[in-house]
């Protein structure tokens, strides 16, 4: 475990992360840069890769059990997900599950902070994020699978997916966690319909608080690391949920038929939708 | 195309009911038909998202997995699923896929659109690791989240060849204006970078695609269309043996050598 003093989460680079949440000294890096296993496509599109991909695996103990950990890294293409990156991640949920197969509890967290697809590798990042899909939810009938969204680049597109077939889902006010990102909306529907510029309204729908408030997340967290570790270490704990928030379909699919879609939707309204419980706009 | 993307394309819907001889019913949302049939020798469920223009969610009319859709193909595959606990054979899954994307909107993002195809991922991949046999079968696009909740969690995916059966993480005309280059540049990059291009020769490289099906009419298949694609797909259900039910034959395409390298240093390294 860490140090105990104050530190911020969110600022800290994918393999610190990786480094902070794993048992001391038990971190165990798989194809790490030393490896040199870059993307065979970027090059090709005149863009520099990284050693690792953007893209961080390790095996190691979290309060003595055993973990998987992934994390992407943000500040690399966006924290997009190309042919290696994607394979490590599916990967590393691979090498998890034939443990659990085995008789050796082997849990994942994997630290969402992801654009989605690599465009520049489109259709092996979205075949790499199936796999992962397939991933998650195999490993996740054997052990827990926790997500974690701090930003600050957020979770979206295929890794939304993913987010969204954790076993728990942990997330910063920092965070933000949507199929679509903001600017992509407003090409494709007008700005009338999403403004990405707009940050209330897109924060006020789509970041940590929000989700936590109508249940598509389980934890929201400061931005602290060692309130992460803790955040972390207590949903690995809880072990499998009996259901899984991916499977709880029949209260979500008749709240979603009666949505009366004739004026446009509000982070206020939302809530009442997804919880079921009105909220006062009290601005 | 035939059919102007406003208002959807009509080839999913054609083939569905060719496939099924017109036997589909209304899913657990207006947008998603099902139908029960025996395909070629085979007991298969076939699952359709098809364009909705009463669709209450406006961003999903035409033919987008959106709010209702990713949580209704989960409700019909879990009653699938709760169906066949007991079958000694596992009906086997048909899911023709004609979608051009997921949906974009507010609502959409608001109402947590991620969390929905969640949902339909996670039914796919768990009838299939329960035994059902799960088989694509693109006739049309085949787009990014669209496909990712309605097909890409088959145990064998098949396609039409057709220059109108695209696979891509984002469609065209968007992934242009995105990347602020012409869709002429787009195909220029795609031919000297396989997995960008749209086409099937490439994505099959990329090995994928299970099965090319070569058809006289993508949009209006004839009889003999008809059957070949049944054939098809009970070859691809039978072929299916019990207790396969990982995606990892997906890893043998020509270029998908990192996808293979990856894997198999890691598991050297796994326990050094």
């Amino acid at each position: 475990m860490s140090s105990s003093q104050s530190k911020g989460f969110v600022d800290l680079s994918a393999r610190k992360r990786v480094e902070i949440l794993l048992d001391r000294g038990s971190m165990h890096e798989l194809l790490s840069p030393f490896d040199k296993v870059t993307s065979p496509w970027l090059e090709k599109q005149g863009i520099v890769p990284q050693f690792d991909d953007g893209v961080v695996v390790a095996k190691g103990t979290i309060g003595a059990k055993s973990t998987v950990i992934a994390a992407i890294e943000g500040s690399f293409q966006g924290g997009s997900l190309g042919e290696v990156g994607g394979a490590k991640i599916a990967g590393l949920l691979e090498l998890a599950l034939e443990e659990n197969k085995k008789g050796n509890p082997t849990a994942a967290v994997l630290l969402l902070e992801s654009g989605g697809v690599r465009l520049q590798e489109a259709n092996l990042g979205l075949g790499a994020i199936a796999e992962i899909q397939a991933g998650i939810v195999e490993l996740r009938t054997y052990q827990p699978v926790v997500g974690v969204i701090t930003g600050p680049v957020g979770c979206f597109g295929g890794m939304s997916i993913a987010a969204g077939l954790c076993s728990y889902l942990i997330m910063t006010r920092e965070g933000r966690l949507g199929l679509n990102g903001p600017q992509v909306i407003e090409q494709e529907a007008g700005i009338d319909e999403y403004d990405s510029r707009n940050r209330d309204l897109i924060w006020g729908l789509t970041g940590g608080t929000q989700r936590f408030a109508t249940g598509l997340a389980d934890v929201l967290v400061d931005d602290d690391v060692d309130a992460m570790c803790k955040a972390v270490q207590g949903c690995l704990a809880k072990g499998v949920p009996a259901h899984h928030r991916s499977d709880e379909i029949l209260g979500s699919l008749e709240n979603l038929l009666k949505v009366d879609t004739s004026k446009q939707i509000t982070a206020d309204v939302a809530y009442q939708i997804l919880t079921g419980v009105a909220k006062n706009d009290d601005k | 195309m035939t059919i102007s993307e406003n208002s959807g394309s009509l080839r999913g819907r054609r083939w569905f009911d060719a496939l099924t001889h017109s036997a589909g019913r209304e899913g657990p949302a207006p947008s998603l038909q099902v139908a029960e049939v025996n395909i070629a020798g085979q007991h298969c469920y076939v699952l359709l998202v098809k364009p909705e223009p009463e669709n209450v969610f406006p961003r999903a009319r035409a033919g987008e997995v959106g709010l209702l859709e990713g949580w209704g193909i989960a409700q019909a595959i879990d009653s699938i699923i709760e169906a066949n606990t007991q079958a000694m054979a596992k009906p086997a899954v048909i899911a023709v896929v004609d979608v051009p994307s997921q949906a974009y909107g507010r609502r959409e993002e608001a109402l947590g659109i991620h969390q929905s195809l969640a949902a339909a991922v996670s039914a796919y991949a768990r009838a299939r690791l329960a035994g059902h046999p799960i088989v694509s079968l693109l006739v049309g696009k085949a787009m990014s989240g669209g496909f990712l909740a309605h097909g890409y969690q088959a145990n064998r995916i098949l396609a039409l060849g057709d220059e109108g059966v695209q696979v891509h993480a984002m469609g065209k005309a968007a992934a242009a204006r995105i990347t602020l280059r012409t869709e002429e540049e787009l195909d220029q990059l795609a031919s000297e970078i396989p997995p960008m291009a749209y086409d099937l020769e490439n994505y099959a490289s990329l090995g994928m695609l299970d099965a090319l099906i070569e058809v006289s009419s993508a949009d209006s298949p004839d009889d003999q269309d008809v059957e070949r694609v049944k054939g098809e797909i009970a070859h691809a259900v039978s072929d299916i043996k019990p207790g396969d039910v990982s995606l990892r034959r997906r890893l043998a395409g020509t270029n998908r050598k990192a996808s293979r390298l990856v894997r198999e240093m890691m598991r050297a390294q796994w326990d050094a």
